[in-house]
């Protein structure tokens, strides 16, 4: 995992560094406003972990609106311009080809195929920008190897506080969790690999 | 006011940790407790007081138990169809295509009817996962995954079509713009080629779209199995000899498929700004689709084909199409998986039931266009090709007379498409699986009668009675068909059994007790028939 070179390096008993700390929640509403709470203490490196999107959440924790969109407009609008280039170049530039009398360079048959360029790409852009933003694939994570977290693709509902975070303090943010209606919290140790390090995200 | 509960306020109850209160009667007006149809009241999407675990154990069971007796023998019959139809092909391949019914003059008949049938039956599924999403239908949620994959499978079978129906198959690659010996491009002018850049994109989008949808329900089950092997190494082999876990295998493949998802917000928020995005760019895409797919015909001057109402008459028919196929697959599927009554329940139904009546609607409206637009535009080929190519019936007209040689398939049409929808118009029928089922099947053979009528009988007869010609499909022609169906089938099956049916996140996200606000006062005022404003 990325680590923010600042700050001190948490390890458990063992020497093992923490990846985080992480409670349960009951319900979307606890979850919901512990999010709340962890925001208004000055968290920045923590996240809520549900089975599916909880409306709203995104205000509840403070993140900011996902540039994405606008990645996929530049990219679409990119690959119908391309499209539209690549049937103007073979039909009027290398291979000049005469149909029904009309210009080969005239524009109009040349819609629909610009049209479907610009989706294919923008739908390619949608899915595989998700994934980079999101720093997917990633076939392992910290948080996979605890059992309890397990269950959040089923119908739990936690919260993980990183170690990296710059506010992180083993005592204050077990407390801020527990304050917050957190059950079960528990100490997640990083990946026992050397963890590599990779430059601030985005 | 009304003395029953509503459903999600029992659950809302039950979470709460509150006694369970006295069940209420029944209404027998409200079905299976989804048909409430009071203004104040929201009918429940999922029935049986449902938690998150309920509909994960549902969904994940239908794939991590043995399958049902029925299933295996299913796939080995759709399976053996399927494989005929791939035993025609290569006779096709190999023969050449003399070997179906075409003629001189009818030279698109079987192959060009099954190519628009497939795709049409394709469009459901974007329309529920695309523009249902945009206009915020919850109901969607528990039938996008297999509309989606239904689309998926539909439009495979699409593409062989007009793969195969080039004659020399193994120059399909020429369908492409790819350099070449004779340093030729292909004719951007041409509709045939929007079409193969409309299909294909249209089928890698829905790819996506359905991978994507996918990816949090995969990694669920990757879940559930890492879970299970964390709790005993030593579970179920794949075979009893082959020591190779099942819950490995499984924990391997949909773990790599879900690509390591986690569920975290921050990757949720993500994930839904690209799903709005998608559905965003699908929903022009899909009514593109079929809109190319007519100018096929309609930039001819073919009577019968060279019309402009064309693109909304095929998009319409397409959605038409589709959810009666969507329905066809669902309705036998709600039976042999009972729990699924829960999730897909009889307000599904009718809801799709509405959208079939309101499309069969707008096609038969069509069909009636197609008729004044020949009369009132003067021309004495479009009035022939609509009265003595398609409508006029032998006994309407005297002894020796001329009649349309097509008119049963045109009067099939029409009582599939235009009459038995209209059925819709009752409540009991539309909220009865069986007449829904029944007439979804009238549908879809009405609507593959629909192609045909419009590609054969304008084809078969042109300006100089000297090219009349009938077309007669040969046995290859019926079977490369039936194949087809089986392909769609079996793929069909094979999904039910590994994959998520249901888009469990999203289904969960709908249950009340997702809000954040759930529990608050407002939204059970909401949610209460006693409440008001």
């Amino acid at each position: 995992m990325a680590r923010h070179s600042t700050g001190p390096i948490y390890t458990t008993e063992s020497g093992v560094p923490v990846h985080g700390i992480v409670a349960e929640y009951a319900t979307a509403a606890d979850v919901y406003r512990a999010a709340e709470m962890i925001r208004d203490a000055g968290y920045t490196r923590w996240d809520v972990y549900s089975p599916f999107p909880i409306h709203g959440i995104d205000e509840a924790m403070g993140i900011r609106r996902t540039r994405l969109p606008i990645l996929i407009a530049c990219i679409g609008l990119t690959g119908a311009a391309l499209g539209y280039l690549m049937q103007y170049w073979m039909s009027a530039v290398d291979y000049q080809l005469v149909v029904q009398g009309k210009n080969p360079a005239s524009w109009e048959a040349y819609i629909p195929i610009t049209f479907e360029m610009g989706i294919l790409s923008a739908a390619f852009t949608a899915i595989l920008g998700m994934l980079a933003f999101n720093k997917l694939p990633m076939w392992n994570h910290p948080l996979m190897r605890k059992d309890r977290f397990l269950r959040v693709s089923d119908d739990r509902l936690m919260i993980c506080i990183e170690a990296c975070d710059e506010k992180f303090d083993q005592e204050k943010t077990r407390h801020l969790l527990e304050a917050a209606g957190g059950t079960n919290v528990d100490l997640v140790e990083e990946e026992p690999e050397p963890v590599k390090e990779e430059p601030a995200g985005h | 006011m009304s003395s029953a509960m509503h459903p999600d306020e029992a659950t809302a109850r039950r979470l709460a940790g509150l006694a369970a209160a006295p069940a209420a009667p029944p209404n027998p007006d409200h079905g299976d407790g989804s048909l409430i149809d009071e203004p104040g009241v929201r009918a429940p999407l999922v029935l049986g007081n449902r938690s998150f675990g309920d509909v994960t154990n549902i969904v994940c069971g239908y794939i991590e138990n043995k399958p049902a007796r029925w299933w295996l023998p299913a796939v080995l019959f759709t399976g053996s169809i399927a494989g005929l139809g791939g035993l025609f092909i290569g006779y096709l391949v190999i023969t050449g295509i003399g070997t179906w019914g075409l003629n001189n003059q009818v030279d698109w008949a079987w192959d060009i009817t099954n190519f628009v049938f497939w795709i049409g039956i394709g469009h459901a599924g974007t329309l529920i996962s695309a523009i249902l999403c945009l206009l915020k239908q919850k109901w969607r949620t528990a039938i996008n995954r297999s509309a989606e994959a239904m689309t998926i499978f539909a439009v495979i079978c699409a593409a062989t079509f007009p793969g195969i129906h080039i004659g020399r198959q193994w120059m399909a690659w020429m369908l492409f713009p790819i350099p070449n010996a004779n340093a030729i491009w292909p004719n951007f002018r041409s509709p045939l080629l929007w079409d193969v850049f409309a299909v294909s994109t249209y089928g890698t989008v829905s790819l996506l779209f359905w991978y994507m949808g996918m990816i949090p329900d995969l990694a669920t089950l990757r879940d559930r199995a890492d879970a299970r092997l964390r709790r005993n190494p030593n579970g179920a082999t794949i075979l009893p000899f082959v020591p190779i876990r099942i819950d490995r295998v499984r924990a391997f493949v949909y773990g790599l498929l879900a690509v390591g998802w986690r569920f975290s917000s921050r990757h949720w928020h993500r994930y839904e700004a690209a799903y709005l995005v998608l559905a965003g760019i699908s929903t022009p895409l899909v009514l593109s689709v079929h809109s190319i797919v007519s100018f096929d015909f309609a930039t001819s001057i073919i009577p019968g084909w060279h019309t402009t109402i064309f693109p909304p008459y095929f998009v319409a028919g397409a959605i038409f199409g589709g959810f009666a196929m969507v329905l066809l697959l669902l309705i036998p599927f709600r039976i042999l998986f009972p729990y699924m009554r829960d999730l897909i329940t009889l307000r599904h139904l009718e809801n799709m039931a509405k959208i079939v009546l309101a499309t069969g609607m707008m096609v038969g409206f069509a069909y009636g266009m197609e008729f004044f637009i020949a009369w009132y535009s003067g021309s004495k080929f479009e009035q022939e090709a609509f009265l003595y190519n398609r409508l006029m019936p032998p006994f309407l007209v005297g002894e020796g007379e001329r009649y349309a040689p097509y008119w049963w398939a045109y009067w099939s049409m029409i009582g599939c498409n235009v009459l038995s929808p209209q059925l819709f118009w009752f409540k009991a029928m539309r909220r009865s699986p069986l007449v829904i089922f029944i007439v979804s099947l009238l549908v879809t053979i009405g609507m593959w009668f629909e192609r045909f009528v419009i590609i054969v009988t304008s084809l078969h007869r042109a300006f100089l009675p000297g090219e009349w010609h009938m077309f007669h499909p040969t046995l290859v022609d019926i079977l490369i068909f039936v194949g087809s169906c089986g392909v769609f089938l079996t793929l069909f099956l094979l999904f039910a059994r590994y994959l998520p049916m249901f888009a469990m996140a999203e289904v969960k996200a709908v249950l009340p007790q997702a809000s954040p606000h759930h529990g608050e006062e407002p939204t059970t005022a909401a949610y209460s028939t006693t409440g008001g404003h």
